[in-house]
């Protein structure tokens, strides 16, 4: 989105120029081809995918689209490399094409890219020693919420049982007795 | 001077939030009125000195006051009025004065709106509401002080950034909030019932109104948020998994889940301990969201680091608030006598699995969304935990709660009948099968589990739907008896059906949008067309203008329906000239309930531009479903049984069965 504000920053001036321009008249509809050339080459394109890296192959490219969204961009927060303009996700993009097109599979691509950029590019971590936590914690918590629900269960139960087995019972069959 | 008359509020109603934390407090512990009394008051000032000092701020950014350091920093005297008032909060500095302002507004609302509290709790539930805003207060003014002159106070200010200058930074933030800091109240309550040593239903009764209006400005809050980002960052996607967004995520869960267990308790008495330490988490998990957002440690941890003030200081805060309201809670639950005896299959039993779920779900986000941070601070390890991380284990947790919603209000308190139940649901079972078939024959059976997501959703929605129709007799007595019924169902149980049939509708919206989305990435020309579900839209032409405060460049497209302009759409990109940054303005159309999405790339010198055209299947319903939940919420809220204030209920007429 918002990106290369250095970049951006070179055509500042042209656009003051065109604010002042001296025919205010031209600024409503025109499509001038000068105006556009100022545009043309401003930072914060919010394309990430571009045409021309769109692989011919619609089953390649499914799956070359379906593996960029697991993968990070590594200089972003927290965006794919499919949701990314950024140079780098640009440039993982073509390299992850590039071996799918010479028959990789997705297994083998994946390894490639771990090895180049370390197991930070993985949007969903391999499972490891140090991630084992991780993924453990939503199992972990649905088990053991699940035995303490059981547990409160089992106690109501035994709660049940206990308030007609007590004095209750005697004084129960003390009422019985006397109504016969 | 106003600002200086600002700050000066600031300090003194942290003088206020200090007497307040304090007196009322003993007050409570002595028995003496004279001293509980003292809270009301103090709350209410309170509330009224921050409003000033905010609005001492709101005058600074809407004069363009640029001797003070944060106007300079974040605004521009030739941005929109609307701007320059938004502006205030969309910095680090002024959204904690918005949050204070907040708290104290709750604060200030219990303080009027109390009157049928016992005195001891309500003066307990200040002087906590007090504790958290002097810590609080103490942060901004010792950290994050918006009133820091500037001298020589340079001409223009640097502007807002170019994102935040939308409509979305006018509700969003304030929403979020309202959510956020609402939470703090019913943590107030539980810490105030902790040191009090009695729980019991009529807390319950008292905890759910405030509970439920932070949950429904939590819902609204981030909706807006999601849509904003929508058609804000331009790339179509409605949730990303960031860690901003799980921040808000995170109590949203736990208050939810607090919700439904607080019906527990005030009906049965029973899950009182687990109710308390759902209203504690909720709000720490609210002050969690604060740090994450706040602190910077988001953006690295190596840059919290080397500037670690602010985030040290809500850590701080952090640790004192949860970890002395876990500790009280370690110390005094076991006081709290069981309530209660319910069997598992039962309303009770259906809403223990219903936390349990919605609990096991937030404890996913959380770990999900903080691992990375520590497994960075501790071992120095970068892994990225995202979108697939989540989808894969989020999902799996939500489904059996989404399947098991419409048999909760079925079955009865204490002992259900989970045949009777089903019985009452085969209409929508059927309902169910018939929108997954259907479905299946309009979109074709490739994608088994966006069917299976069809038929989920139309479960919920015919569910609830059932629900109320059980409960009114409809089609089983006289319709004019049904409608008598209906008239005199209690608020509550509509609420809940509407909220349960929001919930449906928001799940049919992200299915639909998620698995039948189209996506043309192309070069277009003026003049060319392409075919957007179903919609030929042609480039037009491209239009240079002048916005208030930016330059921008608008491509026209035309949406044709055979032959027929139905729409005319533009996008655009802008450029900032201040900031010296572009952005990038979506076009959406809408053709109810799915929209069309036109997003640019760039624009190259020949006039042929890159273009990215969606066609987002039902998307719409994924934000209408949140406002139905809403307001499924906002009418249960008008219950008179649960109406903040409202003497004993008065049972309804028309005894409901389940009831």
């Amino acid at each position: 989105m918002v990106e290369g504000a250095a970049a951006v920053a070179t055509f500042t001036r042209p656009l003051h120029r065109l604010r002042r321009s001296p025919s205010p008249a031209s600024r409503g509809r025109i499509r001038a081809p000068i105006a556009l050339l100022f545009f043309a080459m401003l930072g914060g394109a919010a394309l990430a995918v571009t045409p021309d890296e769109i692989l011919k192959d619609p089953a390649l490219e499914a799956r070359a689209r379906a593996l960029s969204e697991e993968l990070r961009c590594m200089v972003c927060q927290n965006q794919s490399i499919d949701d990314s303009d950024a140079r780098l996700a640009h440039d993982i993009r073509v390299l992850l094409r590039e071996r799918l097109a010479a028959g990789d599979s997705d297994g083998e691509v994946i390894d490639y890219l771990v090895a180049r950029y370390g197991e930070f590019i993985l949007l969903k971590p391999r499972f490891n020693w140090h991630t084992a936590v991780l993924w453990a914690a939503p199992p972990a918590v649905l088990v053991l919420g699940g035995l303490l629900a059981f547990g409160l269960f089992r106690r109501a139960r035994a709660g049940d049982s206990v308030a007609l087995s007590a004095d209750e019972k005697a004084r129960v069959e003390e009422l019985m007795a006397r109504r016969e | 001077m106003i600002a200086e008359l600002g700050h000066f509020a600031l300090v003194l109603a942290l003088a206020l939030a200090a007497v307040q934390s304090v007196v009322p407090l003993w007050g409570a512990l002595d028995r003496e009125p004279r001293l509980m009394a003292v809270a009301p008051p103090a709350a209410i000032a309170q509330f009224l000195f921050t409003g000033l000092a905010f609005a001492a701020l709101v005058h600074a950014y809407v004069t363009s006051d640029f001797s003070l350091l944060n106007v300079v920093e974040n605004s521009h005297s030739s941005k929109p009025l609307l701007y320059k008032i938004t502006g205030v909060w969309g910095n680090h500095e002024g959204s904690m004065l918005l949050w204070v302002l907040i708290l104290t507004l709750f604060g200030a609302l219990v303080a009027a709106f109390g009157r049928n509290l016992p005195d001891r709790l309500r003066a307990l539930v200040l002087a906590v509401q007090g504790w958290i805003a002097s810590a609080f207060f103490l942060f901004i003014l010792l950290t994050s002080n918006p009133f820091i002159r500037l001298s020589p106070a340079p001409a223009e200010g640097n502007d807002l950034n170019p994102v935040l200058q939308d409509i979305g930074l006018a509700i969003h933030p304030p929403l979020l909030y309202l959510g956020y800091v609402g939470c703090s109240i019913s943590f107030a309550f539980a810490v105030a019932a902790l040191i009090d040593g009695r729980i019991d239903a009529a807390w319950a009764r008292w905890v759910r109104p405030w509970t439920l209006a932070a949950w429904i400005f939590l819902t609204l809050g981030i909706a807006m948020g999601s849509y904003w980002a929508y058609y804000e960052l331009g790339w179509g996607g409605f949730w990303f998994w960031d860690p901003v967004e799980n921040a808000s995520l995170m109590p949203w869960l736990i208050a939810t889940a607090l919700l439904h267990s607080a019906i527990v308790m005030e009906k049965r008495n029973a899950l009182k301990v687990w109710t308390v330490l759902l209203a504690i988490l909720a709000f720490s998990f609210s002050l969690i969201g604060t740090f994450l957002v706040r602190s910077g440690v988001l953006t690295s941890v190596h840059a919290f680091a080397s500037d670690p003030t602010r985030g040290i200081f809500i850590l701080v805060i952090l640790c004192l608030f949860i970890g002395g309201a876990l500790s009280l809670f370690a110390f005094r639950a076991s006081t709290l006598t069981p309530g209660g005896i319910f069997a598992p299959v039962s309303r009770e039993g259906a809403l223990v699995l219903n936390n349990l779920f919605l609990t096991a779900a937030a404890a996913t986000v959380v770990v999900g969304t903080l691992y990375p941070l520590a497994l960075e601070a501790l071992t120095g390890t970068r892994i990225s935990v995202g979108a697939p991380f989540f989808n894969l284990t989020f999902g799996p947790l939500m489904v059996p709660l989404l399947m098991l919603v419409p048999f909760g209000p079925m079955l009865a308190w204490k002992r259900g009948d989970i045949a009777a139940a089903a019985e009452r649901l085969m209409a929508a079972f059927g309902i169910a099968l018939v929108a997954a078939a259907a479905a299946a024959f309009a979109m074709g059976a490739t994608d088994i589990l966006a069917l299976a997501g069809i038929a989920l959703a139309a479960w919920l929605m015919a569910g609830a739907l059932s629900e109320t129709a059980f409960r009114i007799k409809l089609f089983q007595a006289p319709l004019a008896e049904s409608f008598r019924r209906f008239v005199g169902l209690p608020r509550s149980a509509l609420g809940t059906a509407l909220a349960h049939f929001g919930l449906g509708v928001t799940m049919l919206g992200l299915v639909a949008a998620t698995s039948w989305s189209s996506e043309d990435i192309l070069t277009m020309k003026p003049g060319e067309s392409v075919t957007v579900g179903g919609y030929q839209v042609t480039l037009e032409g491209f239009i240079p203008r002048p916005g208030p405060n930016y330059e921008e460049i608008a491509v026209r497209f035309l949406v044709r329906d055979g032959g027929v302009t139905v729409r005319t759409m533009e996008a655009s990109k802008r450029n900032f000239a201040t900031r010296a940054t572009s952005t990038t303005e979506a076009a959406i159309a809408t053709f109810w309930p799915s929209q069309v999405y036109i997003s640019l790339g760039d624009i190259a010198t020949d006039g042929a531009t890159t273009v990215r055209l969606y066609w987002k299947s039902l998307a719409t319903l994924i934000w209408l479903g949140a406002i139905v939940m809403a307001l499924g919420g906002a009418l249960s809220l008008s219950d008179r049984r649960l109406r903040v204030g409202a003497p004993r209920p008065a049972r309804k007429l028309a005894a409901v069965p389940a009831e």
